[in-house]
């Protein structure tokens, strides 16, 4: 607007080059950290580079991935949900009973999706028009949805399923050991990738965990995305819940009891900031095969369970720590952030 | 007065600083005395932060002299400065809400009975001792949650009195306070300064600077330029000092041909927030909308744009009806809010420059429903180049930005949407006098190509330079409409502080 505007500023895209922003990023460690745990685990750990390992794996890791989607989404808006895997038992058990009541199983699975989608409108709704935080709300549903399905079927199980569809949840692509439902996996990632990075709504996702004012006062209709993000979480958590029912022939209203947690900890192993603001979908997938390939790595050498745990856990805290503290380093060495002048400030 | 043989109570000399590759200060020189209120003054970007920071001992200095009271200090910690006698009252002072205001003063070292119990008659009495000689009247038994900014300040002040305080920094403390609240806040800076203290004043400010200070020092560009005795000096050369050149004209408002009404409101009501506001805006002219802070401007404006909520009335841009409380359709109807808080409301701090700049533009740059890097980075290129923002890479975070920079990707992100009102809220808060001066010429350029435009201000003179007319606002009611040719402060201000029937008569 001075006098000298009349030539336009060139600013360059990007201030680092491609393979440098890469080799910072929490995804390209995720990524680099898999690989590693796969080559060593194909070199000294015997029975591990059979084709039957990865198909156990992906059909272990399944309901993990697909949930890990619209967590991801959900955890960058700075929420939380914690009811899918009570989400999952009761799309599990009304599958089981409908079934039970001589329902065809495309139907009864059909009534199951609706019924999650509305567990997750039911969350929407008290987070976004009730205004209740979703940390309390979901902790809430995931003891009324698990009570639920627990109460609809008791301690019994439904264990008859027509077998088409049993065995369809277990089968593999032909000529190879992948399972079909990989392609499942495949084609919703797209779709949750598109989602989050190329389009106007993955873009109000990220301003609302960043600043939900800004995003406000931007147009973006926050408690509608919201809402949005929780029905999906509760769809796609009761299509999980459909894949374990076939996949095990069982549905109990105790399955997949405390698989929230294993997915939260995927997502956060992938480098989705607990804060909100911050994460792809790439990570958090990265994260659940991270956690997979070395727990299945671990068994086939005969390590135990409870072990097993301790690692995955220590994983868990080192990688979270090793963020901070390069982050804490970064600040320190570039510029004054804010971050170290809180610190200060407190230490005043 | 001092005597000029004593040594000087807090003395700077050549402070240099870098981080990294930044060199944020080159030659910091400072000099303060006993039973002085001196101001520093300066750009955003000039260096004052870093120089108090290193005062206060939040950040170390790399070269250069800091001598108080004649004794070379170092201190590695805010602790340490403190415990020497400086205190640094910040714009935001840092209480903790929930206690109380005796317990924020004496937090840390409270005075103890035996076993260690806190003596919290004794507290009591002090603090009430303490606001006494302050000439101010704070109840110190209620927690600090929902006191004004400017009691808050106090507070802080207090605090730095019970520690003994010899010099005081005071950090753009009236940046948020209202025309009495500034008076309390300079009565009180006055009786610590006849008490023999040093006080730093920082302000952009230059009226409060003449009034309060009677030495300035100028800096520019992480350097010393020049200290002066308020008296042999004029804001004329204060600032041209800062800019190192003229600044032709603070308020350049061109000539603009008034076209046909654009936005009209009418009767628009909110409980205990606003009523019966009705205005219009035609194309071309700059309405500002005045009155002290607090009278309800920004909540009217975001009324108007669908954050916040209205009871009744209507808004209607060029005769469609703006629906409520729906900020992406009042937008599409061609409506555009800068908000009062940049930081908060304007910008996502931690998001790239580009991202800011297209997040108002999301849907209309997405192709088949899809958005990409690379559109948007062609598009925040337009617009942040024709604002001429200062940023080293479109993917720099906004936060890293300096104030007047991060305004301007603001405004670059409402012009982006093409709007044909203009809201803008507080558009030169806490921003330097170049980019101030930038921004005005483009208010003006945008009126002048038909823009409608409402400047909502608490500084006077910029109310007085830019607007067409008047509209100023009491205690949620516009008491006075008043043409360019009868605005005067003395005008808008008496309507500012009186009842719509007050000023009619």
């Amino acid at each position: 607007m001075t006098e000298t505007a009349a030539t336009p500023r060139t600013y360059r895209d990007y201030a680092q080059p491609l393979w440098r922003r890469l080799l910072v990023s929490r995804e390209g460690a995720v990524i680099a950290a898999l690989v590693l745990v796969v080559v060593f685990a194909i070199s000294f750990v015997p029975h591990f580079a059979q084709p039957i390992t990865l198909t156990y794996l992906l059909l272990d890791i399944t309901p993990i991935l697909l949930i890990a989607l619209p967590m991801t989404l959900i955890i960058i808006t700075g929420e939380i949900d914690l009811s899918v895997a009570s989400t999952m038992g009761l799309a599990s058990v009304t599958l089981g009973v409908l079934h039970q009541a001589g329902m065809p199983i495309p139907l009864a699975g059909a009534i199951a999706l609706v019924v999650g989608a509305i567990a997750g409108a039911l969350n929407g709704f008290l987070i976004t028009v009730v205004g209740l935080p979703s940390l309390a709300v979901t902790i809430g549903t995931l003891a009324l949805y698990r009570g639920l399905a627990v109460g609809l079927l008791g301690t019994t199980a439904v264990t008859e399923f027509t077998e088409f569809w049993t065995d369809l949840a277990k089968s593999k692509i032909p000529g190879t050991s992948m399972p079909s439902v990989v392609i499942v996996i495949l084609v919703l990632a797209i779709v949750f990738v598109a989602l989050l990075h190329f389009t106007p709504f993955g873009r109000g996702i990220f301003a609302i965990g960043l600043s939900p004012e800004t995003a406000r006062f931007s147009g973006v209709k926050v408690e509608r995305t919201k809402f949005i993000l929780f029905v999906l979480s509760g769809l796609i958590s009761a299509l999980a819940g459909l894949y374990y029912t076939l996949r095990f022939s069982s549905a109990r209203g105790d399955n997949a009891t405390g698989y929230e947690l294993q997915v939260i900890a995927a997502v956060l192993l992938g480098g989705v900031s607990i804060f909100g603001g911050r994460g792809s979908i790439v990570g958090p997938l990265g994260g659940v095969f991270l956690i997979g390939v070395l727990a299945s790595a671990l068994r086939l050498a005969n390590v135990t369970s409870d072990v097993i745990n301790i690692i995955t856990g220590t994983l868990l805290v080192a990688s979270v720590v090793a963020t901070s503290f390069l982050a804490w380093f970064r600040t320190k060495r570039a510029r004054p952030g804010k971050k170290t002048e809180i610190l200060a400030v407190a230490k005043g | 007065m001092s005597n000029s043989t004593e040594p000087p109570a807090l003395e700077l000399s050549r402070i240099a600083k870098a981080f990294g590759a930044v060199i944020a200060l080159t030659n910091g020189t400072l000099q303060l005395r006993k039973n002085s209120i001196h101001a520093l003054v300066g750009e955003n970007g000039a260096g004052k932060s870093t120089l108090v920071k290193i005062i206060a001992g939040l950040y170390q200095r790399d070269t250069g002299e800091f001598l108080l009271e004649g004794e070379s200090v170092d201190f590695s910690s805010t602790a340490q400065s403190k415990a020497a006698g400086i205190a640094v009252i910040y714009q935001e002072p840092t209480l903790f809400p929930d206690l109380s205001v005796t317990e924020n003063i004496f937090m840390g070292r409270q005075p103890t009975r035996s076993l260690g119990r806190i003596d919290r008659k004794l507290m009591r009495e002090e603090a009430i001792g303490l606001f006494t000689r302050l000439g101010v009247r704070i109840d110190p038994d209620r927690p600090t949650l929902g006191l004004s900014i400017a009691d808050q300040q106090i507070i802080e002040i207090a605090k730095a009195i019970s520690l003994d305080a010899k010099v005081l920094v005071m950090d753009e403390p009236t940046a948020a306070l209202s025309g009495v609240e500034v008076e309390r806040l300079f009565t009180v800076a006055r009786s610590l300064r006849d008490e023999g203290r040093a006080l730093l004043f920082i302000s952009h400010r230059f009226d409060e600077v003449f009034d309060l200070c009677d030495t300035v020092t100028v800096m520019r560009d992480g350097a010393y330029i020049a200290t002066s005795p308020i008296a042999d000096t004029t804001v004329e050369q204060i600032v041209r000092q800062m800019v190192g050149r003229d600044v032709s004209a603070l308020f350049p408002k061109e000539e603009a041909v008034i076209g046909d009404d654009v936005l009209v409101v009418e009767g628009l009501s909110q409980p205990g927030v606003f009523h019966d506001v009705s205005f219009t805006v035609k194309s071309g002219e700059i309405v500002a909308l005045a009155g002290l802070v607090g009278a309800g401007r920004s909540e009217i404006a975001r009324a108007v744009f669908g954050v916040d909520p209205y009871s009744s009335g209507t808004v209607r841009i060029n005769g469609a009806k703006v629906p409520r409380r729906n900020p992406a359709a009042a937008m599409k109807l061609g409506l555009a809010l800068v908000p009062e808080d940049r930081r908060k409301q304007g910008l996502v701090l931690e998001t790239s420059v580009a991202r800011n700049t297209t997040l108002a533009i999301q849907r209309s740059l997405a192709r088949f429903g899809f958005i990409t890097d690379r559109a948007e980075n062609a598009a925040a290129r337009i617009w942040d180049s024709r604002l001429e923002v200062k940023t080293a890479s479109l993917d720099t975070e906004a936060g890293t930005l300096s104030g007047g920079n991060q305004q301007k990707v603001v405004l670059a992100k409402w012009l982006a949407t093409n709007p044909s009102v203009l809201i803008v809220d507080e558009p030169t808060r806490g921003i330097d006098v170049g980019t101030k001066a930038e921004v005005h010429r483009l208010l003006s350029q945008l009126a002048g190509e038909g823009m409608a435009i409402i400047m909502i201000s608490s500084e006077l003179p910029e109310v007085l330079g830019m607007a067409d007319r008047v509209l100023v606002v009491h205690e949620g009611s516009i008491t006075a409409e008043i043409d360019r040719a009868d605005a005067t402060a003395e005008t808008v201000m008496f309507a500012a502080t009186h009842s719509a029937a007050e000023v009619a008569r």
